[in-house]
């Protein structure tokens, strides 16, 4: 077996309530871009923390070099030849290159004093051998984002790495950028080191990697060649036909426009986006991770603001909004990140639930404490959330009951539109289709529903109408029999290739 | 940073003014001797630079420590008590022990403060705000407590003579205080120190990743800053000659207005001691001018206020990357 | 059973802790527990507690207040020198309004141009020690006709057999903690300090919130200043100094945290009325007032572990 590097053996990680990782075993051959896929909750950021030493195995373990290993933590990691260079870096902006190449172990003399000569000597080598067009001595801080990228795998010169991870490497690249970084990629590739490649991005998975294995749900579905497949396969891998596919889709009778975009643009995140959504229909909003979705929607409910376009409302143009003009005209955005945008984790489920409409559940300014609670009953029932009680802390619940309660929130208003980013992102299955169900039944009663999503099934599964979205652009439209998976992988890759052609 | 800036652009030129837009404060600093040197013809005087500079060294002196705090991303609001207990002890116990044992425990009282302070960061987790102003609270009811109400007084006069060597116009105090500061830019520039000094700062979790050891750190940097503060409060107690219980009083909020006018962030990862030479220089220089104009003291306390909401609203202007 | 001990223990320790305080003090000092004594600690608290409150709502939204120790002074002096030249009333209105503006400028500075709130307000805290030395000309004013005003009644009447600063005091953290938990405003500074993101997200302008917190703690200290005159009949330039730190220090020992988005008006009222307390129990203990000090540091360490690590569910970080 000497020509496998590293090893995984049926590692299983269970958190509270969700087994992360299930059996999983893989394994990385030295000179080779091996591509770790599978959608958000797949379990990808979990082995990758697993193998960093972040996350500790309940089960199973790493053989590296042959031998059985434990890492203990990112250090221990590096110091074996383990480098995990994630989404977010970690790097000082104040410090420079070379500083940054060995964070924590530079050179120095007895008395802690640096051996600058050595230090910008040895990190020269690294950059020289990857042929970056900076010196040593720069701040990292003044570095394009592509360049302290490029001072993180310097350390796998710096520290002769045998495994390299990338983490969405190409996230916040532009095409050139994202060229570069793949010329380092085979650079690295030809001296022997292992690289385990995570992204969204599928064009990108079969231009780089040797072999491709699938992850969902915690499993391994499989690993192939990536000479021998096609996207179609891996994502098919990727989504599965095994799981509870069923969708229900809300009767496709519409009513008047009530949201109208026009040419909405902001530089550097999308362009020109136009679309439309009408009384009882759903929207879909399909595009992988990075594609300009959220951004758009958050423009619109005003929390971004535009460089240009316009938006209409009933008809009306309604130039930039402000959140609160958006929530009173009856707009409702359940965001992305639920801890972040969507609820004030100290606060109970009460208190977040009227938190976006204080003046409906006030008079003269002072809360209406019953007809919170009656509210908070109502929603706690009609949505089966569970919670102890109205001023539990919606940290202590679970994400699905969470998500719940960020939906309780813009639905106690009557909203004539909402925008679900992401709703079923990191949630149980049961809650998933709960809320698939609560999709179907809203537009029913005659809302507009705009469903972010990067989970193809569910998209396709929930809308009416399905709009294509791939670097900031509104690529594709889709309607009644031509919305397929086929029709959507298309239109996105095919914009991605000749983007990048 | 030397390392960084010199280096990083071809022309010398160019560096100059990457210098300057990283420590703006000099080209202030520059802008006020301008103004009072016109405004005064006892301003631009050797005596009275001389006075600057040693009217300037006390809080300097507790600038230098702060600095390396603040870069960490904490902050100290205790020095002023610690400087007047390590005044107060190394003059109360003089009688006792003579005079260098006497300074030295005032030393070590700073330094123990210092390291009591950091390890309750390090250890409780709480933000440094809270345990040093119980620190800023608590110690000073130390300083009465060994002191009581009334000034303590030095015996032997030699004792303020100490201090009393110069070197030009240039005084022992301010001549500390600028080889003190420039050591500490050495250490921040130079050494392992230092350079983890910005990394915690910066990016905590990524220097925890790369194994340094941020509790140890941050409490060695607390342990310098209570250090200097005692050095800052034995220096005046030469210099007075006697230890007032409320020596230093809000001497706190001098040194965060010195450090932040230089340039340094309170929210960690930026700055120098370059800088922090510059807020330092500014506000004595302020100070001093202000009073050689003969402008009643509240102007001076007016003025303060106002140029530190401007250097913060400059600061935000020239790097809007504020928020990192 | 046993796990209940230990709740009660890791939520109300502090006050546990305080009253064991109280009880020890009790014992040793007859005088303690007395009402005239009780009353005594309160008058003396209702200044600084009357400034915790509005300062708590600042606390709350994750900024600080350090400008009001000098904002007492310098309101105190206008209070005293206008009440000479213009009248009771006008004076306090005075007073007031000049403490709104303040704290509204402060609020602009911090909620709008999104500065800094320890380094504005400390900026804050010089210019006003310069301001007052500007108006009152480095010397203390007195109020002339002690004797005939009922200036007095703020700061050394009765009604009810209650000081009036006490009932004021009372009154003061009952409207604010009203506020708090029942109005909208309220639910917009728990909101924005326990998640400035997702409120505005759910419309709430937080720059308006933050600017609102500083014009309540301008409006407090601007009573506060007030009920200082009134007791004094005076005032020194210096009759503020300090006083900000112990006002933060109350907010925090009650448990309020500097993050935002947690603590209340009942605690900070416990927090500084601790601080009284143990102030004067130490004082009738026969100890020096410095004494005090010492135990505040142990005290507000203490307490801000123990609630930090029943969060945490652990004692060290």
């Amino acid at each position: 077996m000497d020509d496998v590097i590293l090893k995984v053996e049926g590692i299983t990680k269970t958190f509270p309530g969700v087994k992360a990782l299930d059996n999983v075993s893989f394994d990385i051959r030295p000179g080779e871009v091996h591509a770790l896929v599978g959608e958000n909750g797949a379990g990808k950021s979990t082995l990758m923390k697993a193998l960093a030493g972040l996350h500790k195995p309940d089960s199973g373990q790493i053989v590296y070099q042959g031998a059985p290993t434990e890492v203990t933590g990112p250090l221990d990691a590096r110091q074996k030849g383990i480098l995990l260079i994630h989404q977010e870096l970690s790097l000082s902006p104040e410090l420079s290159v070379a500083e940054n190449i060995y964070l924590g172990a530079w050179p120095t003399n007895r008395f802690g004093v640096l051996k600058k000569r050595e230090l910008r000597r040895n990190a020269s080598k690294a950059l020289e051998a990857l042929g970056c067009g900076f010196g040593p001595d720069v701040r990292v801080g003044t570095l394009s984002v592509a360049m302290q990228q490029m001072v993180e795998i310097a350390r796998a010169e710096a520290f002769s790495a045998n495994v390299v991870i990338f983490d969405e490497p190409t996230a916040s690249l532009t095409d050139t950028e994202k060229d570069q970084l793949f010329h380092t990629i085979r650079g690295l590739k030809a001296r022997g080191v292992g690289i385990v490649y995570i992204s969204h991005k599928m064009d990108e998975i079969f231009d780089i990697t040797d072999r491709i294995t699938v992850l969902r749900d915690g499993q391994v579905q499989g690993t192939v060649d990536t000479a021998d497949t096609d996207l179609n396969q891996v994502t098919r891998m990727m989504i599965g036909r095994t799981l509870d596919t069923f969708f229900v889709k809300a009767k496709a009778e519409f009513g008047e426009e009530v949201l109208r975009v026009e040419e909405l643009s902001k530089s550097g995140l999308f362009q020109d986006v136009s679309f439309s959504v009408r009384e009882g229909e759903v929207l879909g909003l399909y595009g992988l991770v990075g594609a300009g979705r959220s951004e758009v929607v958050e423009t619109v409910f005003g929390v971004r603001r535009a460089d240009g376009g316009k938006i209409f409302w009933k008809g009306g143009d309604i130039a930039l909004p402000t959140p609160r003009q958006s929530i009173d005209m009856g707009m409702a955005l359940v965001p992305e990140s639920r801890k972040e945008q969507g609820l004030v984790l100290m606060m109970g489920g009460r208190e977040n639930t009227s938190l976006p409409h204080l003046s409906l559940f006030s008079e003269l300014s002072v809360m209406n404490r019953p007809k919170e609670l009656a509210t908070f009953e109502k929603y706690r029932s009609a949505l089966s959330i569970k919670t102890t009680g109205p001023d539990q802390a919606v940290s202590q619940l679970s994400g699905g009951n969470q998500q719940k309660f960020v939906l309780a929130k813009w639905l106690c208003a009557d909203p004539k539109l909402i925008i679900l980013d992401e709703p079923t992102r990191g949630i149980d299955v049961g809650s998933k289709s709960a809320i698939h169900e609560l999709i179907a039944d809203l537009a029913e009663r005659g809302l507009a529903v705009i469903v972010i999503s990067s989970e193809m099934p569910e998209v396709l599964g929930v809308s009416h109408r399905v709009l294509a979205m791939s670097e900031g652009a509104v690529v594709a439209e889709f309607e009644g029999d031509d919305m397929t998976e086929e029709n959507l992988i298309d239109a996105v890759s095919h914009h991605r290739g000749e983007a990048a052609a | 940073m030397s390392l960084a800036t010199e280096s990083q652009t071809g022309s010398p030129l160019q560096s100059v003014l990457g210098w300057l837009l990283r420590n703006h404060i000099w080209v202030f600093l520059a802008l006020t001797v301008v103004v009072f040197s016109l405004a005064s013809p006892y301003f631009l005087t050797v005596n009275n630079i001389g006075n600057i500079l040693t009217q300037g060294a006390f809080i300097g002196i507790l600038a230098i420590g702060m600095t390396l705090v603040m870069i960490d991303g904490e902050i100290d609001l205790s020095v002023g008590a610690i400087l007047a207990l390590a005044s107060a002890l190394a003059i109360g116990l003089q009688d006792h022990m003579g005079v260098w044992p006497a300074v030295f425990l005032g030393l070590m009282s700073g330094a123990a403060l210092g390291f009591v302070n950091g390890t309750l960061v390090a250890l409780s987790g709480m933000h440094s705000f809270i345990v040093t102003l119980g620190g800023l609270i608590g110690i000073r009811g130390l300083v009465f407590v060994y002191s009581g109400e009334n000034a303590l007084m030095v015996q032997d006069f030699s004792y303020t003579e100490i201090p009393e060597i110069y070197i030009g116009p240039i005084s022992l105090t301010a001549m500390l205080f600028l080889a003190l500061a420039l050591f500490f830019q050495w250490v921040l520039s130079s050494t392992r120190h230092g350079r983890e000094t910005y990394a915690v700062g910066d990016n905590i979790e990524a220097a925890h990743d790369a194994g340094i050891n941020v509790k140890r750190h941050k409490i060695i940097n607390f342990t310098i800053c209570g250090t200097l503060a005692a050095v800052c409060g034995i220096l005046l107690s030469m210099r007075l000659g006697t230890a007032e219980p409320n020596a230093g009083k809000i001497w706190e909020l001098w040194t965060i207005i010195a450090v932040v006018l230089g340039g340094t962030r309170l929210q960690g990862g930026f700055g120098s001691m370059w800088m922090t030479i510059g807020g330092v220089l500014t506000l004595a220089v302020l100070r001093n001018g202000l009073r050689l104009l003969n402008t009643p003291n509240y102007v001076e306390l007016m003025v303060m206020g106002g140029v530190l909401v401007l250097a913060l609203v400059l600061d935000k202007l020239l790097n809007h990357k504020g928020d990192t | 059973m046993g796990q209940t001990i230990n709740g009660v223990l890791r939520r109300h320790g502090l006050i546990l802790a305080f009253l064991v305080f109280l009880g020890g003090v009790a014992l040793n000092a007859d005088a303690f527990l007395t009402p005239g004594n009780i009353l005594d600690v309160l008058r003396q608290v209702s200044i600084t507690g009357m400034m915790a409150l509005g300062v708590t709502f600042v606390v709350l939204t994750g900024r600080l207040d350090l400008s009001v120790g000098s904002l007492l002074t310098l309101l105190t002096v206008i209070v005293v020198d206008q009440h000479n030249i213009a009248g009771p009333f006008p004076a306090i209105v005075m007073t007031l309004l000049v403490g709104v503006a303040v704290g509204a400028f402060n609020g602009l500075l911090v909620g709008f141009v999104g500065l800094n709130a320890l380094i504005v307000t400390l900026a804050m805290l010089s210019f006003l020690q310069g301001l007052v030395l500007f108006y009152s000309g480095g010397s203390n004013v007195n109020v002339a006709n002690a004797q005939e005003t009922w200036f007095g009644v703020f700061g050394r009447g009765d009604f009810l057999g209650l000081p009036v600063p006490v009932i004021l005091f009372l009154v003061g953290a009952v409207i604010a903690g009203l506020v708090l938990q029942f109005t909208t405003f309220g639910r917009r500074v728990y909101g924005v300090g326990g998640n400035e993101t997702a409120s505005i997200f759910s419309g709430i302008d937080a720059r308006w919130t933050v600017f609102w917190t500083y014009v309540v703690s301008g409006f407090t200290t601007g009573v506060a200043a007030v009920i200082m005159g009134s007791r004094v009949m005076g005032a020194q330039n210096t009759i503020g100094q300090g006083y900000e730190l112990t006002v933060l220090a109350g907010v925090i020992l009650g448990g309020t945290s500097l993050l935002g988005g947690s603590g209340s008006i009942w605690r900070t009222v416990i927090g500084i009325s601790m601080l009284g307390f143990i102030q004067n129990g130490l004082l009738l203990l026969g100890f020096p007032y410095y004494v005090q000090w010492l135990v505040t540091w142990a005290v507000i360490i203490i307490a801000v572990w123990i609630d930090l690590g029943a969060k945490r569910g652990r004692i060290f970080a």
